[in-house]
């Protein structure tokens, strides 16, 4: 099929370019069928292949020979290149070169689609193809020819799937405009940004973008099958295009990682455009196998010298300034590849400089130009048409005064499809030199440099130095001069045509007083010991380079890279014996003093007294205590992405998708003697999306957090946050706790059906908000429910019953006392705050004798977080339950372990101390239900994944790391580069969860009154 | 408890008609406490102690080893194996200013303006704030009420916590006007953005001038009865001949320094840094200045990445050590209903390496001494108010943390709230049930 494609392809491709069909108005008309040679050139025919001192010939936008030995056509233009060099031009794949500027639209529906005949989400635009918003923009052209592109595959980025792309030549033939169009439809693009075209407010988050995808591959195979009996104008396109590549547009190593996931499950393998920070991750960049598309965007070093705004700059930016322009070699390394892109780039025109800094860094020339040429020719399978230099390929080529990534170079011209686009003069006459300059009787001696095309110029009058300006460009020199000192405003201005090298320029001065009169510029006679003293010069440069690059201080890359990171990513469980303890099991036993707990293989081997074990490391835990790792029900720590609030229900969503193992609030949850949470979904619809249950492994890659085999859950949240009380327009359903309640019914109904349906054999359209629904119905997934009063919660256990299934959790829960009993009875748990109330109206009768309460009636009950803060130090929330409400010791420490595991459904595993169980584990200063209690070992499957000595021997390290980068930033800015303004970063608030909730409504900022 | 004795239900039944506690009338009779150990609040301890005010006034802190008292006209607390605590005391709070965060209605602690001194906390102060009575369970019967927002947010007053109206509650009116020195960044986006970010704000230097010529022009019209006629000016003047303390907020370590000059020429005498998240790094700076600190909630998470993950928890230790008078605060998220967790807090800094007796001055004496109220309370010494309370255990500790008794000038207040009858009702109603 793809074979067919190409070949097809390459048909259309070859009758453009065959014959002129278009008629002119601009008299005769003129066609440049005239062969052209290129001789006497370096050709770099790809990356991997030099021609010297070769001969290349085109016709008609076409390569008509190349090589040594090529016999030039009588009737062609010759130019010889004095061993100048020939590249193939450069390929940008991401890029929105001549698309029509799309307005925001302003009004329409908020939750539905504008568009009629299309599928049901206004993010989903396969049917947009580039060609139709398409009109060629020169200036943007120019500065791509300018940094050597020939060609861009462009598209319309706009929406989660974007459409088609087509591949445009950068410069316009006026005798055929078609000609610029190459190809017009190359790819289909994807993104993870909503379109502006609609107001549909479904996706509103990464998670939700991830299951839309989903969901449209799911419905365009249901469409392919015949069985949509509606027309559905966006899923044909889809479906037409599903042979063409897929690029999707992820902007970050972790998107990176979530695109792929996505293409897995429906075999589509997507080619990448990244953030540049995937060195972060290689070893799970590198198992996409997917081809990456990259920028160059390498930050700017910090400015530091104010040393107070220096402690405004995180390490991890630091060390991201660092390894950003390390990033493509990184790849390169573990053999990735990617094609480069120009696109977050602020012009084009950045590149070289950026691809240089690349190249400093380590990047191999070759694999810096194959990113530019080869590899975007074969992503877009058009490896026989441009990209390298071939017979029969487009005479796409630059010519360039040396190594086209050379500072020094330059590049002269930019031929596309064998036109020709002069860049920079490349024959201008030599003029460098010391000169006399006479005019009015003065005499001033003046030096003229030429450093690849830059010229300068000193001038000196009496030996005092003046200021000076030079330019010369099309023949044309222009200069001023200060007319006394380099200080003085008065500028005498000169201006000569300069046909050919000449010992004498002559030409007109502007005086400063407005006079003219013309100069005289005489030569002098060159001394030979100025070349070597320019070799000298050069060489010493090249010392002092070298001599810097040696002297930088190069950070190591921590998982994750950032403060408190740690050197592998999967460290291996210890074998460990911990000696002498005291264990609160959160057993039957109780608390078992002066015992012993040998770990092997990530699980707690053996408690008792007086164990040994020759291979175990000791620990000492005289006068300490051991428990389980403690479990928090309800976290949003460690998520990209907190809430889906375009739906009232969001079931196909999945925290699974969002995990960000790049949170320091992990490291700080382990400190606070955490080992799992559950991950939860915000609270802004009724039906939320499925929770992901996690380890807090500290430096583990997302899906290395995820606990294996999880079981399922989901959030439902109900009351104040899903009514939109205390924000919103007042127009989504519900707005009632009456109308709560008929959601759920309906969507429960509508599972149900969709269930008899699926059950009977005949066909169904697959449909992940159903499945999910589904599970629920059959308990296989099970819910935990943000509620508060009374009213809403008993409604849900009646949902529940009249659709045959337990509501398995109620989180938050603030008023669960008043209806523990019918908890019980229906066998729901509690997960709820130790002491929290009156930030808004329907906690007002929460009170901290809530988990108490619940707890004596049988309900299983645990303490929950949901809070970066408090989660550092759910042992205190669990102990307020002996203050408020007398629980006894042992039954409040399981409220923070062994309850919320039996919540999870994960109690077989976790939550207490008990042989057989994961060695999650933490040894604790002092008994941990003490507000004097400091975790000083947190471990998780055996290993130690915090600890208090190597916590302080990480913060003296940081310091040290820290100090050897800012001064890495001051020798940055000393030596010239370009710095930016430190700005205070605290991206993940202290309450992010509660931002996304707006959303998530616990601690909503509208509480700030603000 | 499944047999709940009928005098009780019957008493439930009396305050639930009540929106709050029944403020407790004035002391009549001489209250004398045995055996407890008491702490202080000025870092000393006695075991086995006898402690005994009349009319509102401690008369007796000793030893009971050491002193015999004629109790025969008292009523004696038989306390032992029990502790007693001067009453904590919330600085830089909005307790009675707010009843319920996402209710409109119920606030009032942000007044429009940038400048305004005149603003003043304490009519607004809503004594029967069910927030505000479930602070005295854990031992919090001392509050300064504060106004929140813009450049001065206004005038503050320090109130105990069992009072009929503000007048009656009244400890110290008008204390000290409250300085939010301008963020060198603020909060760019969106405020549900979850990825809130900060950019500089160009406008510091501008907001920092306007600070000073504000405070000059203050200071310019000092004894001058024209200034009266200017409500903010006139507010000020309390500033100047020291009367009133000005509390500058703040917590960035160049920002201190900017606030800490801007004292030094103003020639301003009783200043209280509030926050101070940084103020570590400019310990001897403040010293210098002789400027206390309330430190910013001890359970917080630190500022930057990089930072210490207990900094937070160890800050009011690294000031204390490096010679600073330091007080907790609590203000942010939800710091109404969180002004009762202020003896936790004070613990979490005995866990970070402070000594117990010197974490329980953080919430205590100290507090007294920067609000200027330490003649009058913070500690139990002879002539203070006998404002203070019994806990079972270390009320540092969750664990310990339970009142049996509690003390405002005497007056023996109710240690009952909303939250304790309900718990009370649902309790009975399960007891019922089985």
């Amino acid at each position: 099929m793809r074979k067919l494609f190409l070949l097809i392809l390459f048909c259309f491709s070859a009758s453009l370019w065959s014959q002129d069909y278009f008629p002119t108005n601009l008299g005769v008309k003129i066609t440049d069928s005239n062969p052209v040679a290129f001789t006497e050139a370096i050709i770099h025919v790809n990356a991997n292949e030099t021609i010297e001192n070769a001969t290349l010939v085109i016709q008609k936008g076409k390569i008509l020979a190349i090589g040594k030995s090529v016999e030039i056509p009588e009737n062609a233009i010759v130019f010889n290149l004095n061993g100048k060099h020939i590249y193939p031009s450069f390929i940008d794949l991401y890029s929105n070169f001549g698309m029509q500027d799309i307005k925001r639209v302003s009004s329409g529906a908020q939750y539905e689609a504008n568009r009629k005949g299309y599928y049901w989400n206004d993010h989903i635009r396969p049917e947009q193809h580039a060609v139709d918003y398409f009109n060629f923009d020169e200036k943007s052209a120019k500065n791509l020819r300018e940094a050597g592109f020939g060609m861009v595959n462009t598209h319309l980025q706009d929406g989660v799937i974007r459409g088609t792309s087509m591949l445009v030549a950068l410069t316009e033939d006026e005798s055929n405009t078609n000609k610029t169009i190459v190809n017009n439809k190359t790819a289909q693009y994807l993104g993870f940004s909503r379109s502006k075209q609609t107001r549909q407010s479904y996706p509103s988050s990464i998670m939700g973008m991830t299951a839309l995808l989903r969901q449209t591959y799911n419905d365009a195979n249901w469409y392919a099958k015949g069985n949509m009996s509606e027309k559905d104008l966006a899923l044909e396109a889809l479906l037409e295009q599903r042979n063409l590549p897929q690029i999707i547009h992820a902007g970050d190593y972790l998107n990176v990682l979530r695109a792929d996931n996505v293409g897995d499950l429906f075999n589509i393998q997507y080619t990448i455009v990244g953030g540049g920070d995937e060195y972060k991750r290689i070893n799970e960049i590198k198992a996409t196998n997917a081809r990456l598309i990259l920028p160059v965007n390498f930050p700017d070093a910090y400015d530091v010298e104010d040393p107070f705004m220096a402690n405004y700059v995180s390490l991890e930016e630091m060390k991201h300034w660092q390894h950003a322009p390390r990033n493509l070699q990184h790849l390169a390394e573990a053999g990735i590849e990617f094609a480069i892109t120009s696109a977050e780039l602020k012009s084009p025109k950045a590149l070289h400089k950026k691809i240089q800094i690349a190249i400093e860094k380590g990047l191999d020339e070759k694999i810096a130009l194959r990113a530019l040429t080869e590899v975007p020719a074969q992503i877009l399978g058009m490896e026989n048409q441009v990209g390298s230099l071939k017979n029969g390929m487009a005479a796409n080529f630059i010519i360039t005064s040396g190594n086209v990534f050379d500072k020094e170079s330059n590049i002269y011209e930019n031929w596309i499809q064998g036109k020709r686009n002069i860049i920079k003069d490349d024959d201008l006459p030599k003029i460098e030199g010391d000169y006399t300059l006479n005019f009015q009787n003065k005499k001033i001696e003046i030096n003229i440099k030429n450093k690849s095309g830059k010229y300068s110029l000193e001038a000196k009058k009496d030996s005092l130095k003046l200021g000076a300006k030079i330019a010369f460009e099309k023949n044309w020199l222009n200069f001023m001069l200060t007319e006394s000192d380099s200080a003085s405003t008065k500028m005498n201005r000169f201006s000569a045509y300069v046909p050919d090298a000449s010992t004498e320029i002559k030409g007109k001065v502007i005086l400063f007083n407005g006079d003219e009169t013309s100069f005289i510029a005489s030569k002098k006679e060159t001394e030979k010991n100025e070349k070597t003293d320019n070799l000298d010069k050069t060489e010493k440069d090249k010392a002092s380079e070298n001599k810097t690059e040696n002297d930088t201080y190069v950070s190591e890359i921590t998982f994750p890279n950032i403060a408190f990171g740690k050197t592998s990513p999967k460290p291996n469980p210890e074998r460990i014996l911990i000696k002498n303890t005291t264990i609160i099991t959160g057993e039957d036993v109780g608390t078992l003093k002066n015992a012993d707990v040998l770990l092997r293989d990530g699980k707690i081997y053996k408690i008792g007294r007086s164990l040994s074990d020759k291979k175990a490391k000791i620990i000492d835990g005289t006068d300490k205590f051991l428990t389980a790792g403690i479990i928090d029900e309800h976290s949003h720590i460690a998520a990209s992405s907190v809430n889906e609030g375009g739906h009232n229900s969001s079931a196909e969503v999945t925290m699974e998708d969002v995990v960000n193992p790049d949170d320091i609030s992990i490291y700080r949850a382990l400190a606070g003697g955490v080992t799992t949470t559950q991950l939860l979904h915000g609270s802004a619809n009724p039906i939320g999306g499925r929770s992901a249950i996690l380890k807090m492994k500290w430096g583990a890659s997302p899906k290395d957090m995820i606990y294996e085999d999880s079981p399922k859950f989901i959030k439902f949240a109900l009351g104040e946050n899903v009514k939109q009380s205390n924000w919103g327009s007042r127009t989504r359903f519900p707005q009632t706790r009456m109308g709560v309640e008929q959601v759920f019914i309906d969507y429960f109904s509508r599972a149900k059906a969709y269930g008899e349906l699926k059950a009977s054999g005949k066909p169904y359209r697959f449909d992940d908000e159903m499945e999910t629904l589904l599970e629920i119905l059959n308990g296989e997934r099970f819910i935990s429910c943000h509620s508060y009063v009374q009213s809403e919660i008993n409604m849900l256990m009646k949902v529940a019953d009249q659709f045959g299934f337990t509501v398995n959790t109620f989180t938050h829960i603030l008023e669960g006392y008043k209806v523990a009993d019918k908890m019980k009875a229906h066998g729901a748990g509690g997960s709820t705050f130790s002491d929290w109330w009156a930030y808004k109206y329907e906690v007002n009768d929460a009170i901290p004798y809530n988990a108490a309460l619940m707890h004596n009636e049988g309900v299983v009950t645990a303490i929950n977080s949901d809070d970066g803060e408090m989660i550092r130090r759910l042992n205190q929330e669990a102990a307020k339950s002996m203050k408020y409400g007398r629980m006894n010791a042992d039954d409040a420490w399981k409220m923070v372990t062994l309850n919320p595991a039996k919540l999870l459904h994960i109690d077989h595993r976790v939550g207490s101390v008990k042989e057989g169980k994961e060695a999650d584990l933490v040894l604790w200063t002092h008994n941990p239900l003490s507000i004097y209690a400091k975790a000083e070992k947190t471990l998780i499957g055996g290993v130690i994944y915090f600890d208090l000595e190597e916590d302080k021997k990480q913060r003296k390290a940081l310091k040290e790391e820290r100090a050897k980068l800012i001064a890495e930033l001051l020798k940055a800015k000393n030596s010239g580069m370009k710095t930016q303004a430190v700005v205070k970063k605290k991206e993940r608030e202290l309450h992010c969860n509660s931002m996304d909730s707006f959303l998530d409504g616990e601690f909503t900022e509208t509480q700030h009154h603000h | 408890m499944k047999f709940i004795p009928l005098y009780i239900c019957a008493f439930l039944v009396g305050i639930l008609s009540y929106a709050q506690q029944t403020p407790a009338p004035a002391q009549s009779q001489e209250i004398i406490i045995i055996g407890a150990t008491a702490h202080l609040g000025n870092g000393e301890v006695i075991e086995n102690s006898v402690i005994a005010f009349k009319s509102g006034k401690l008369t007796v802190v000793a030893s009971a080893e050491e002193k015999n008292l004629d109790a025969s006209n008292a009523q004696v607390i038989y306390a032992e194996d029990k502790h007693v605590y001067p009453g904590f005391i919330a600085p830089n709070s909005t307790l009675g200013l707010v009843e319920i965060d996402a209710v409109r209605a119920s606030d009032d602690e942000d007044e429009v303006g940038s400048f305004l001194p005149h603003i003043r906390s304490i009519i607004a102060y809503n004594t029967e704030s069910k927030v505000v009575e479930s602070m005295r369970p854990n031992g919090v019967l001392l509050a300064q009420v504060t106004p929140r927002g813009g450049q001065i947010s206004g005038t503050s007053s320090i109130v105990q916590l069992d009072a009929w109206n503000w007048e009656d509650a009244i400890v110290k009116k008008d204390d000290g006007i409250h300085l939010n020195w301008p963020k060198r960044f603020v909060k760019k986006g969106a405020w549900y953005d979850p990825k809130v970010g900060y950019k500089a704000d160009e406008k510091y230097d501008e907001k920092v001038q306007e600070i000073y010529s504000f405070f000059k022009q203050a200071k310019a019209f000092a004894n001058q009865p024209e200034a009266l006629l200017n409500l903010p000016i006139g507010a000020m003047q309390k500033l100047f001949n020291e009367e009133q303390k000005l509390y500058i907020h703040t917590d960035a370590e160049k920002d201190i320094l900017d606030a800490l000059h801007f004292k030094s020429e103003l020639g301003l005498k009783n200043v209280v840094l509030v926050g101070g998240k940084y103020a570590h790094k400019v310990a001897d700076q403040l010293i210098e200045h002789q400027v206390p600190v309330l430190v910013a909630r001890v359970h917080e998470t630190p500022e930057a990445d990089d930072d210490d993950y207990d900094l937070p928890y160890k800050l009011p230790r690294l000031l204390h050590e490096a010679g600073v008078l330091v007080g907790l605060e609590n203000s942010g998220q939800m710091e109404r209903m969180n002004a009762r967790n202020l003896p936790f807090y004070a613990g979490t800094v005995v866990a970070h390496g402070l000594e117990k007796e010197e974490a329980l001055q953080l919430i205590t004496l100290n507090t007294a001494k920067i609000l200027g109220i330490d003649k009058q309370v913070g500690s139990l010494e002879v002539g203070k108010d006998a404002t203070l309370f019994i806990s079972e255990g270390d009320a540092l500790d969750m664990m310990g943390n339970i009142l049996t008794h509690a003390f405002i000038n005497g007056r023996e207040i109710s240690l009952e709230t909303h939250q304790t009858e309900l718990y009370e009702r649902y309790k009975k109603k399960y007891a019922e049930q089985k």
